[in-house]
């Protein structure tokens, strides 16, 4: 299981990470996607909207079931990820690559876990 | 307490998570996951764990007679080492399961049911045979392997004499030895490819599956769980106990009045299904044209009026659409109609299909 360092998590298990440009990505863990199993479809909010930590800011199909997608921090979405409309199956094979929305003026969230504690969570939640 | 089919260390070792599943602890994937799976099964070969199916033998000189009575197919003229599928109906023609009814001999019949069912299918069964027969649970002697897929045939011809493998769908042959395994081998399947169902004793389970892995693996045999189990049914339109079939819907309504007839003697149901022939409901297919994924229970509106309900439904890798069944009134849905799907409160367009989904070119 993949777990980057540079990457803070949600206990619902979406990612974020922090830009140099003062921007924050946000996506799905790596333990999201497996436990998901492989994905169908995902829909996503729109550029523009503004959202709190933990606001669903979409969701997401997979062939087992549909859950919500949730943001670990709040701000307001800068851009979408138009390419997973069409090819979802890059949250399977590409988790950290797979950014779902770029968010500006993002407030940073405390409540989320880092690398090491996030695995210990996993770990824990095993 | 959920329980274990034999090959429950096999799942583990291949790295399929078991869930709890009709009684059984199963494996819903393996690492290669559902879409993998599914398209190993449509193009080389899969190999499941069906062993939670029941089995219970009927045998006697009124073995027959009480089959007739049991189901709505006719198995009077059956020949030995033939297979008939069959709904099992109720006194008011709803669907009590349905099953797979093997003719060993003239008073010798094996009946596969649904694991869920189980403890309702064998004590609906007791309470309603007669005369000189013997009933026998044998589910818990017996594991049962799938080997489905293109493939299928050719991985089997390496345990065995292809002389001794069935020839026709829906037949079987007893007492093959695969590999050395005594097996029941049915030419049969739930995943609407060709294929086969291997039934052994329990101890053979883990031998068998492992024989079957090593020759396998080289024509594209990957183990598949219950989800590729369910996405390839549905894009096959094989119905499932307890989505398009309950004790209140009828064969008719179902989709499957053609295995009831009518015209044989008394069984039970008849009195009630004369009466239903026309029914009310159909099961249809339903293809999205919206993005998303209808589920079970989810609501089919035609112009704005409600007319029924998602069964079962699916991303069903092969055909790449998201696919559902539905219980609908007849008077609606013609093929090519478009409806739509109540999907999380939004409403998704859908359009009325034919069924099944996919057919395999033979």
């Amino acid at each position: 299981m993949e777990i980057p360092k540079d990457y803070f998590f949600a206990r619902t298990h979406e990612w974020v990470k922090y830009t140099d440009k003062g921007t924050a990505f946000v996506g799905l863990s790596d333990h999201a996607q497996e436990t998901m199993g492989d994905v169908a479809f995902i829909n996503l909010c729109d550029e523009g909207e503004s959202f709190n930590a933990g606001d669903v800011i979409g969701d997401i199909e997979s062939i087992k079931a549909v859950s919500d997608v949730y943001t670990p921090v709040g701000g307001t979405v800068l851009s979408v990820n138009d390419n997973l409309l069409d090819k979802p199956e890059l949250i399977n094979s590409d988790p950290y690559g797979s950014w779902l929305v770029e968010l500006e003026d993002f407030k940073k969230n405390d409540e989320l876990l880092d690398s090491n504690a996030y695995e210990k969570f996993l770990a824990e939640a095993e | 307490m959920d329980l274990k089919t034999p090959l429950y260390d096999i799942h583990l070792k291949y790295g399929g998570k078991p869930v709890p599943f009709a009684g059984y602890l199963l494996p819903v994937q393996y690492p290669s996951g559902i879409t993998a799976e599914h398209m190993a099964v449509r193009t080389a070969a899969g190999i499941f764990d069906v062993s939670h199916m029941g089995e219970v033998i009927l045998q006697g000189p009124d073995a027959l007679m009480n089959v007739q009575m049991l189901v709505t197919n006719d198995c009077s003229a059956m020949a030995d080492g033939q297979v008939k599928y069959s709904p099992m109906c109720n006194d008011n023609g709803g669907i009590v399961d349905d099953l797979l009814i093997y003719k060993k001999t003239a008073d010798h019949y094996m009946l596969v049911i649904n694991a869920a069912n189980h403890d309702k299918d064998t004590a609906w069964m007791k309470s309603k045979i007669k005369g000189d027969l013997a009933f026998k649970d044998i589910s818990a002697e017996i594991a049962q392997i799938a080997i489905q897929g293109p493939k299928a045939k050719e991985i089997l011809t390496k345990l065995t004499e292809v002389e001794s493998l069935p020839v026709k769908y829906y037949s079987f042959t007893d007492e093959v030895s695969v590999g050395g395994i005594s097996c029941l081998v049915s030419r049969t399947g739930y995943t609407g490819e060709d294929g086969y169902e291997l039934y052994t004793a329990n101890e053979n389970a883990v031998k068998l599956w492992e024989l079957l892995m090593e020759s396998g693996g080289v024509c594209g045999l990957i183990p598949c769980g219950l989800g590729a189990r369910d996405t390839l049914r549905l894009e096959a339109a094989m119905p499932l106990y307890g989505h398009e079939m309950n004790d209140f819907i009828t064969p008719f309504e179902a989709g499957i009045g053609q295995f009831v007839k009518m015209n044989k003697d008394d069984f039970i149901g008849k009195a009630a299904l004369a009466a239903k022939v026309n029914a009310k409901l159909k099961r249809i297919g339903l293809e999205l044209e919206d993005r998303g994924i209808a589920r079970n229970a989810d609501k089919v509106f035609s112009n704005g009026n409600e007319i029924g309900y998602v069964t079962s439904g699916t991303m069903c890798p092969f055909i790449k659409k998201a696919a559902a069944m539905a219980l609908v009134d007849a008077a609606y849905a013609a093929a090519g109609d478009m409806l739509e799907i109540e999907v999380r409160g939004k409403y998704l367009k859908a359009k009325a299909v034919g069924l099944p989904f996919y057919k395999r070119s033979l």
